[in-house]
């Protein structure tokens, strides 16, 4: 559809909702990023007063923050039932993966405390839950880029269609961004052997996400023809410059946090990498949701629903960014060795 | 369409939704009964209020974790499984869970924070907003996804635009005719179900002589709460009964296995119905009831199953067991909740141990109550996905059988695996641990600073770098 034919309501209600989701998402991807990064982290802390300790200094976040999982993709389903339809089915695996893991890491932050001392099994599930999750959301990503076959307006492809050499890359280079996000977080908020040791493994891990970085920068514009067309014609080029300058900012800003004092300005930094990135992914393929056959105005919701919708996130979403700030101040501080939050 | 898919999806979805439902039912009522007992302990002072409000907050919280990892698939579930079902209403339906995420989800998953974690780092009366908000917020919930689930039974509000469902008035929508009744009764279903969990806790706390103030506030509270809800229940059962008369009749044909409409109806009270050859074998019947309950008229008529052709009917055998074992609960519940109101009455309450060992291993019984109603409402509502609109067999997403399948075959070594041992883990906080410990001194430091031991019930815990569960 040609958005040019668009007037009104038509042509930005589908634009709106489409930012709105976009934020969902990567409130989503950095506020689950340092908490499913503290799983993945887990075999590298084998001592368990260490666990205790990187647990709580999560424990009372992370429910809301999968909440953004749900609004992203319910808003999809929402806005976008089209979209949804197709995509869902497609990346039908990964998906299912991601949801088990999410079931298996979530039940441990409860069980893991009822099961004491017989917790081990708990302490395995929230790694290999939490890493599996990253891992699975980053093939989606990379399966969402690589394509997706229509048909009638129907998902017309294999199970199996996701999966390439690029889409299991971007698991992995998901796994690692986690992990750096939940190292900057220990740093920030725990102290003793874990934030030392949490600093310690977070410079590798820096470097491997700029790796990843780099690769996929690379990698998308020679794979995919539209992309080398959004990035490097004419003048796109030059409003786009500022993204790797940007990036490497960060990665800077990220470093001197890990090493030096303020320790608060790693987590930042490695947000804002987390944000530069999906930033980068949005001018890739936006307008289109599913690559080459729906946009965002084809898949559009009736936009009765759309703006029904919308007056509730105006409303509602203000309040939620107030309750999830008093959240976090109220848990704020370090969470200290031997003392949780109870 | 894939036959063995869709079966295979069908399955899944069921799977996945019955027990999901265990937990936010539960979640629904604990909630609210943790937040009076914190009101309970601000009015009066009494330690064992605070007690019983940290002990129940540690089942809560296993149960809302687990409501909330089994909640999130079936939100994608309407994608992979069910895209036609997405495409068709998703313009409607969509938006009714949108405002459930926007309004309930975030209310309940950030207050929970302060609610399990905040004993200490808040202030008394900001604890309990934050409980108080996470029982709203789990009603909230409730009445958003009954609104949608009610849509789906009687759809209201909306025009098809080539083939799609379309929104035209968005108060129609949501309330639409079977939702008021709909949601009072799961509503009551989920506080009457979580009543009897506490009432059986206090009757056995009481049997093994432990905790004795703690088991007689459990016992007192449980049995005012039954004895009051079943009889409404009852009511807002009938109601909701009328209402799916006038708006799915089949579904009522169904569930009373009721073939033809050939004068005043009789209540089966037992039979083996026969969907082949249209009729009950082994019949126990009781003329007239059928026509006073359903049309409150002794000759009242309505629609039999053969009124539709056999395509368009539920599965009857199914449903008319399920909805026979709901009633038959309820009935026992009313009867437990008066016979325990009487011996209060005479003060004999606590010392009436065969009443006690009754109401003991009582409390599942309201969760099987909750299942058997929803196998009834939603079995009763086939062929139709949402009713008159869209089939369930024209539903499904183009997956293969093989991918459900092996999705299917995951979700139930998963959901087996981990509920199971949720519960088993539930059960030993109850059995074996129980409300113990002092109550807590309000935060009384100045803000930033790390917090001093809770208890000294905890204090071994605390030693050993590890925390009580669910505080």
């Amino acid at each position: 559809m040609n958005p040019g034919n668009l007037i009104g309501a038509t042509y930005w209600l589908p634009l709106i909702t489409a930012l709105v989701i976009a934020v969902a998402v990567a409130m989503y991807v950095v506020m689950d990023g340092f908490d499913l990064g503290i799983g993945i982290l887990f075999p590298f802390f084998p001592q368990e007063g260490d666990r205790d300790q990187m647990m709580n200094s999560v424990a009372p976040f992370w429910d809301g923050n999968e909440t953004w999982l749900v609004l992203g993709g319910t808003g999809l389903f929402v806005a976008f039932p089209l979209a949804y339809s197709v995509i869902a089915p497609a990346l039908y695996v990964p998906l299912f993966t991601m949801l088990l893991a999410l079931v298996l890491r979530g039940v441990a932050f409860e069980f893991r405390w009822i099961a004491k001392p017989q917790h081990r099994k708990w302490d395995l599930a929230f790694a290999a839950g939490s890493t599996i999750a990253a891992f699975a959301q980053g093939t989606m990503v990379g399966g969402l880029l690589s394509g997706i076959k229509v048909d009638h307006g129907q998902f017309g492809g294999a199970a199996l269609d996701w999966l390439n050499p690029f889409s299991l890359m971007c698991g992995i280079g998901l796994v690692v961004g986690y992990a750096l996000i939940g190292a900057c977080w220990l740093v920030m908020k725990t102290a003793g052997g874990v934030e030392q040791s949490a600093r310690r493994r977070g410079k590798p891990l820096l470097l491997a996400l700029l790796l990843f970085i780099l690769l996929v920068s690379v990698w998308t514009p020679l794979r995919f023809e539209r992309i080398a067309q959004r990035w490097f014609s004419w003048p796109n080029w030059l409003y786009l410059s500022p993204v790797p300058l940007i990036t490497l900012g960060l990665a800077v800003g990220c470093w001197r946090g890990l090493v030096g004092k303020h320790a608060s300005a790693a987590f930042y930094s490695a947000v804002g990498l987390f944000v530069i990135s999906f930033a980068g992914l949005a001018i890739s393929t936006l307008p289109y949701l599913v690559f080459p056959s729906i946009s965002l105005w084809d898949a559009a919701a009736a936009p009765k629903s759309q703006s029904f919708i919308l007056i509730g996130i105006a409303i509602l979403l203000p309040m939620i960014f107030g309750y999830t700030v008093f959240v976090y101040h109220t848990f704020r501080g370090k969470v200290r060795p031997g003392e949780g939050y109870h | 369409m894939d036959p063995h898919a869709l079966l295979l999806a069908r399955l899944q979805f069921a799977f996945t939704i019955s027990f999901h439902i265990i937990f936010p039912a539960f979640s629904i009522g604990l909630s609210a009964f943790i937040a009076t007992l914190l009101v309970l302990w601000r009015r009066t002072g009494r330690e064992h209020y605070h007690r019983l409000a940290r002990f129940w907050t540690k089942i809560f919280a296993v149960s809302f974790a687990m409501g909330v990892v089994s909640g999130i698939p079936l939100s994608y579930e309407f994608g992979t499984n069910w895209s036609r079902f997405s495409v068709v209403t998703g313009n409607v339906i969509g938006p009714l869970i949108g405002y459930e995420v926007l309004t309930a989800f975030f209310l309940e998953a950030s207050f929970l924070g302060v609610m399990l974690f905040g004993w200490q780092r808040v202030k008394p009366w900001l604890h309990l907003t934050a409980a108080v908000l996470v029982a709203l917020g789990t009603a909230i919930s409730g009445f958003w996804i009954l609104s949608a689930n009610s849509w789906m039974h009687t759809p209201a509000g909306y025009e098809m635009h080539g083939g799609v469902a379309v929104p035209v008035d968005w108060l129609k929508v949501i309330f639409n005719p079977s939702f008021p009744y709909r949601f009072a009764h799961m509503m009551t279903a989920a506080y009457l179900t979580t009543s009897v969990v506490v009432l059986a806790t206090g009757a056995r706390y009481m049997l093994a002589g432990k905790f004795e103030q703690e088991a007689k506030t459990m016992l007192r509270m449980g049995i005012g709460m039954v004895a009051i809800l079943g009889p409404v229940q009852l009511l807002l059962g009938d109601q909701h009964g009328l209402n799916t008369l006038k708006y799915q009749p089949i579904k009522i044909a169904a569930l009373e296995a009721h073939w033809k409409n050939d004068g005043p109806a009789d209540l089966v009270v037992f039979a083996l119905p026969d969907e082949k050859h249209e009729r009950n074998r082994a019949a126990l019947t009781i003329p007239h009831l059928g026509s006073l309950i359903l049309t409150h008229d002794w000759n009242g008529r309505f629609a039999g199953l053969e009124d539709v052709p056999p395509a368009m009917r539920p599965p009857v055998t199914s449903i008319f067991f399920a909805f026979r074992l709901m009633v038959g609960i309820g009935l026992l519940l009313i009867a437990f909740g008066l016979t325990g109101a009487v011996l209060w009455w005479r003060r004999r309450l606590f010392t009436t141990r065969w009443y006690l060992r009754m109401a003991q291993p009582a409390w599942p019984l309201g969760f099987v109550a909750i299942l058997a109603g929803w196998l009834t409402t939603e079995s009763g509502r086939q062929p139709y996905i949402a009713y008159g609109i869209l089939r369930t067999d024209q539903a499904l997403s183009p997956v293969a059988a093989s991918t459900v399948a092996t999705s299917l075959v995951a979700f139930v070594l998963v959901y087996t695996i981990v509920f199971s041992i949720g519960i088993r883990y539930m059960y030993k906080l109850i059995v074996v641990k129980g409300p113990e410990g002092a109550a807590l001194e309000p935060a009384t430091l100045p803000e930033g600073l790390p917090n001093r031991p809770l208890s000294t019930a905890d204090e071994p815990l605390r030693e050993s770098g590890a925390r009580p569960p669910g505080t």
